[in-house]
């Protein structure tokens, strides 16, 4: 019985993905693209790399990598806590 | 983890060097070509796992020191942290040494270009700190796990 | 429908992991369905910044005068890559210290055998 109701909830919320996707705007023709107009256009004067992914993550978004290697480094500690009372 | 076979241990000993000198290159090369300090850390934190597989996690202990690999861990985030701080004269990661004149201070060439190591500012040694930190990540995770699976293998034989 | 090809293929990697966290009881199938979630998700990522006949947005020796693609969401991709790696080996542990715990990988009987 659970399973039949999980079963229908699935595929309605399956059918409504699908839906949406067909209906998304056409692939490969981005419409809003200041910002990222704007980092190609000036990564290069304004940091001096020459890869602009890499002068977004670690210039204009340089927060977010601090936060991203602060959960990094917080998923290692939890590891090993988790780990502490094995014996070898 | 058990050690694998002669053939195993010699191909690894063969391309052991070779995988962390390519992560090593991803992460110094990480502001001029596709890359960073991310991928370059998961190029080397894999060749640990090569090496933690093919050896077993007993003999790979001799190579591999958790503690050493976790020194190595806060020791990046320090340095990452400290270089975000440095630009705090005019904003958090602001990029101080960019165009600067200094280390890793020559201003690009606009446009198309082959590329020079000593542009970037402050980028090449974020990449290298978060480097560290992510192949030594890997490094501790991998033998944490490792060394949990051989506990819970033995106690089920028992 | 056929230009809009990639967005069906993100919608059956997600629909693969919701189906497996919704029928599957293994904590290990139940992490692979994670996972695939996640995937699906940076995929979705990358596809919205295609440009079509676009390259790398990196200057190094590219052929000169052509668009690039949108950089943005390539490194946010990047973030979410690292975090997924992270909840992933913190999964894996849990489900291994629930295996020592209780011999099993079987949510019911995990429920089942002590409260």
């Amino acid at each position: 019985m659970k399973k039949i109701i999980f079963g229908i909830a699935f595929i309605i919320f399956f059918s409504f993905l699908i839906v949406s996707a067909i209906n998304m705007r056409t692939f490969g023709e981005p419409t809003i693209s200041q910002m990222d107009d704007y980092f190609i256009e000036n990564a290069q004067s304004e940091t001096g790399a020459n890869n602009v992914v890499t002068s977004i993550v670690f210039d204009y978004r340089g927060f977010d990598t601090l936060g991203e290697a602060t959960v990094l480094f917080t998923a290692v500690m939890g590891v090993v806590a988790l780990f502490r009372g094995v014996k070898k | 983890m058990k050690e694998m076979s002669r053939i195993v241990k010699t191909v690894t000993n063969f391309v052991y060097g070779f995988i962390i000198i390519f992560g090593f290159y991803i992460i110094a090369h990480g502001h001029l070509t596709p890359g960073g300090g991310f991928q370059g850390g998961a190029v080397v934190g894999s060749a640990f796992a090569l090496l933690l597989v093919s050896y077993g996690s007993l003999n790979s202990r001799e190579f591999l020191k958790k503690d050493i690999l976790s020194l190595f861990e806060g020791f990046g985030l320090i340095l990452f942290i400290v270089l975000g701080f440095s630009g705090l004269g005019i904003t958090f990661f602001y990029n101080f040494l960019a165009n600067s004149g200094s280390w890793f201070g020559d201003t690009a060439i606009i446009g198309v270009n082959p590329g020079n190591m000593n542009t970037g500012g402050v980028i090449p040694l974020m990449n290298i700190a978060v480097g560290l930190e992510v192949l030594s990540a890997f490094g501790v995770i991998v033998l944490t796990m490792a060394s949990g699976a051989e506990f819970t293998k033995k106690k089920e034989n028992s | 429908m056929i230009g809009n090809l990639p967005y069906v293929a993100v919608v059956i990697f997600i629909g693969l992991g919701i189906y497996t966290l919704m029928f599957k009881k293994n904590l290990i199938k139940i992490a692979i369905g994670i996972v695939l979630i996640e995937n699906g998700v940076n995929l979705f990522l990358i596809t919205l910044g295609y440009r079509k006949g676009a390259i790398a947005p990196i200057y190094t020796q590219a052929p000169s005068g052509q668009v690039m693609v949108l950089p943005t969401p390539q490194a946010l991709t990047l973030t979410s890559i690292v975090i997924g790696i992270a909840t992933t080996a913190l999964i894996l542990s849990v489900a291994m210290m629930i295996y020592k715990h209780y011999g099993t990988l079987d949510t019911d009987q995990v429920r089942r055998l002590r409260g």
